[in-house]
């Protein structure tokens, strides 16, 4: 077998902290001494001595990520937000360069992360095939050859010489996605779009990556969707904070990665070294889930509330602290967002928290969840102003259902949610 | 969703193109990387489309279309005649003189589409830098060749004045003139090469921009004629590139001026100096545009 993909030792340096120190302006002192200061700034930007460069941390999205691929493989990658997943992507499609180590790639990189780029709304649905096209690297007589299947399989017939500002998000999508799917690359790299488009559209997606990895082509897919990745691919990596952590057949490497996400049964911790010293001024403790008798827990039973309490730090005084708490599918749906000044009387009354230790505590009502797992994330930011601190994937904990609506018939329910909705039967007729 | 690869022989497979993959190395580069005009052959054809984009949606929803590509010069020509011509009453060396400023109207038009659309080619396009591989010359070099076709326009319009004002061109000189242009053409590629990459870190360049065309117009021959700049400061006058390509464009077209003396030619190395440094200036940048745009 050839090596279609060989990546050896590659690292990617970010420097973090230039944006923040340049716009801080808190006070309209802040903004004269900028403003004064302005030509001495020019001045060094211009022979190259930036002053912003010593405020400047660095931080490896990726570190020292190795592996080959060979031709015809599909390979997954999982990791959390923030892991490096879409760092490595963005150097093997070559948008931005690698500060170490070294990628060889055997043929064209198409990605389907580019879907859409370079469409523009005034142009109609043919002009933009053929202006996408040529963005991804087509030949025009490749796009001529093509054009029909594409137009096929978009789906939009018809509209093919209408302005795609006028299209519907659904068509412009499919659109967009028929051309990135028809550039037929020899290496494919996809990166979330079957999170998008309904589930019709995202089955035909599917099949068109299966379709790829048929051919022999190579595939890499980046999804948060864990059956996707083990519906797909054969194997799968791990990152996480920059490093491969383990290649591994993809069952095994889906396992590793959803019970590494949360540290304790029912209780994450934060230690000082998972938060940055940059954001001292909101320190995070712990997070926990609790049953009504202030038992930590794993798993809650549906029909009772849930107790979520996010215990914080505040080193200084915070305006518009908000702390939030996201409840998401293991698949990394979205179920529902909360803040703990959403009620009226607490956005008054919290405006301002001074320094100290804080618990935020959230009781999620009995009759919300289904039978499942669950993934809690936890947000604090002053709206517009700043995060100081956010956790996607903090805590995972399970939901039992017995005694839940419906469960006299013992077979397993849709959808993520199984409220108690209140049902009338009238009889109106004979 | 249930779906299974197995159903999915049904779906139409379609023909790999047989072309052999060329193997790319992807590695940090280093110092001022290589031009690799190898890419940018291969993406010639991207040029094309947007250029061909930017001309079509520029007057999309216009009242006026493609006519905007004429009242705009021509407005010009009328305010520069009235002021410059009928109060000031400046010299033209002989020629009416809505055809002499409209003659350097025709380069100075193509010079401020390069610095006002080439300036932000890279921004106006982040998601495209962001998301994909491409020479990232492309923009701005798209940006230029978008401002050709609007010179194109503008010089059938100088062709229509100067049969009314019956001018007779300068034929023997006209075979120059392609010179010119490209010469005119390298100084705004030049020009937005430079500040396209700024742009991309600094966004001053914004800010700055409608001061630095007003300051430059007034600092070339568009108006006026550059004999009316006295002896000792014409070096100094010809260290702007602009002025080189104005006093060329006159004297191709309509013979007036001194033809390619001294200081057209340290008004064409400065152009020349521009374009090279700009192109490697870009090139040193492009590694990070997707990163700091």
């Amino acid at each position: 077998m050839t090596i279609s993909i060989s990546v050896k030792n590659i690292g990617k340096r970010y420097k973090i902290g230039a944006a923040e120190t340049k716009f801080r302006y808190n006070m309209l002192r802040d903004v004269i001494v900028d403003t004064v200061s302005a030509p001495v700034r020019l001045a060094k930007a211009l022979v190259g001595k930036s002053d912003r460069r010593q405020n400047q941390n660095y931080v490896w999205a990726l570190k020292d990520v190795s592996f080959d691929l060979e031709e015809g493989k599909v390979l997954g990658i999982v990791g959390r937000n923030g892991a490096g997943k879409s760092t490595l992507l963005k150097i093997l499609s070559r948008v931005t360069e690698p500060t170490v180590g070294t990628v060889t790639v055997r043929g064209r990189v198409g990605s389907l992360l580019e879907v859409g780029t370079g469409f523009h709304p005034e142009l109609s649905g043919r002009e933009n095939i053929y202006m996408n096209g040529a963005i991804l690297g087509m030949k025009r007589t490749e796009i001529d050859s093509k054009f029909d299947e594409i137009v096929d399989f978009s789906e939009v017939g018809q509209f093919i010489d209408t302005p795609v500002k006028r299209y519907s998000s659904g068509m412009y999508l499919r659109l967009a996605f028929a051309v990135a799917a028809h550039l037929e690359p020899e290496i494919l790299v996809v990166d979330e779009v079957l999170a998008v488009g309904d589930a019709e559209f995202q089955k035909k997606c599917l099949g068109k990556m299966g379709d790829v990895a048929q051919q022999g082509r190579t595939v890499l897919f980046v999804s948060h969707n864990m059956s996707a990745i083990l519906r797909l691919t054969q194997e799968a990596i791990v990152l996480n904070k920059g490093q491969m952590i383990m290649r591994a057949p993809s069952q095994e490497a889906v396992d590793y990665y959803l019970s590494s996400g949360q540290s304790q049964a029912g209780e994450k911790l934060w230690t000082e070294e998972d938060v940055s010293q940059k954001d001292a001024e909101f320190t995070p403790i712990s997070l926990k889930v609790k049953e009504r008798s202030g038992k930590v827990v794993d798993t809650v039973r549906s029909t009772e509330s849930v107790f979520i309490e996010f215990e914080y730090q505040l080193n200084s005084s915070i305006t518009g602290l908000r702390v939030g708490l996201y409840v998401s599918t293991m698949r990394g749906e979205y179920i529902f967002t909360s803040f703990d000044t959403d009620d009226a009387a607490l956005y008054e009354n919290f405006d301002t928290r001074s320094a100290g230790r804080y618990v935020s505590r959230a009781e999620i009502p009995a009759d919300i969840f289904n039978e499942g797992r669950y993934m809690v994330g936890v947000n604090a930011s002053s709206f517009g102003v700043k995060r100081y601190f956010m956790d996607e994937n903090a805590l995972a904990f399970s939901v039992d259902i017995s005694g839940a609506p419906g469960t006299q018939w013992g077979e397993p329910r849709v959808g993520p949610v199984r409220p108690r909705l209140n049902w009338k039967i009238e009889k109106i007729s004979d | 969703m249930t779906f299974d690869l197995r159903q999915n022989k049904m779906t139409q497979i379609s023909k790999i193109t047989p072309h052999e993959p060329h193997t790319v190395y992807i590695r940090p580069s280093k110092g001022l990387s290589s031009l690799n005009l190898r890419d940018l052959w291969i993406y010639r054809e991207l040029i094309y489309f947007m250029v061909w984009r930017d001309i079509k949606v520029k007057y999309k929803q216009t009242l006026l279309g493609m006519a905007w590509a004429v009242v705009q010069p021509v407005m010009t020509m009328l305010v520069f005649t009235f002021l410059f011509d009928k109060v000031a009453k400046l010299p033209t060396e002989g020629v009416p003189y809505p055809v002499f400023s409209f003659t350097a109207l025709l380069p100075w038009g193509l010079f401020v589409t390069a610095l006002n659309q080439g300036s932000r080619a890279l921004v106006a396009h982040q998601n495209m830098v962001t998301k994909i591989y491409f020479p990232r010359l492309i923009l701005p070099t798209a940006s230029v060749f978008a401002g050709l076709v609007d010179f194109v326009i503008a010089f059938f319009i100088l062709v229509a004045l100067m049969l009314y004002y019956q001018v007779t061109p300068a034929w023997h000189l006209l075979w120059t003139l392609p010179l010119f242009l490209l010469l005119a053409i390298i100084t705004a590629l030049g020009i937005a090469l430079w500040l396209s990459a700024i742009n991309v870190q600094y966004r001053d360049v914004n800010q700055a921009l409608p001061f630095l065309t007003q300051f430059w117009l007034f600092a070339t021959p568009v108006a006026y004629s550059a004999s009316v700049i006295s002896a000792k400061w014409q070096v100094v006058y010809s260290l702007n590139p602009m002025a080189g390509v104005v006093n060329g464009f006159r004297w191709a077209l309509l013979g007036v001026g001194n033809g390619p003396d001294f200081t057209f030619w340290v008004s064409a190395t400065i152009s020349i100096l521009i374009f090279i440094s700009g192109l490697f200036y870009f090139k040193s940048m492009e590694k990070t545009f997707a990163d700091t745009i």
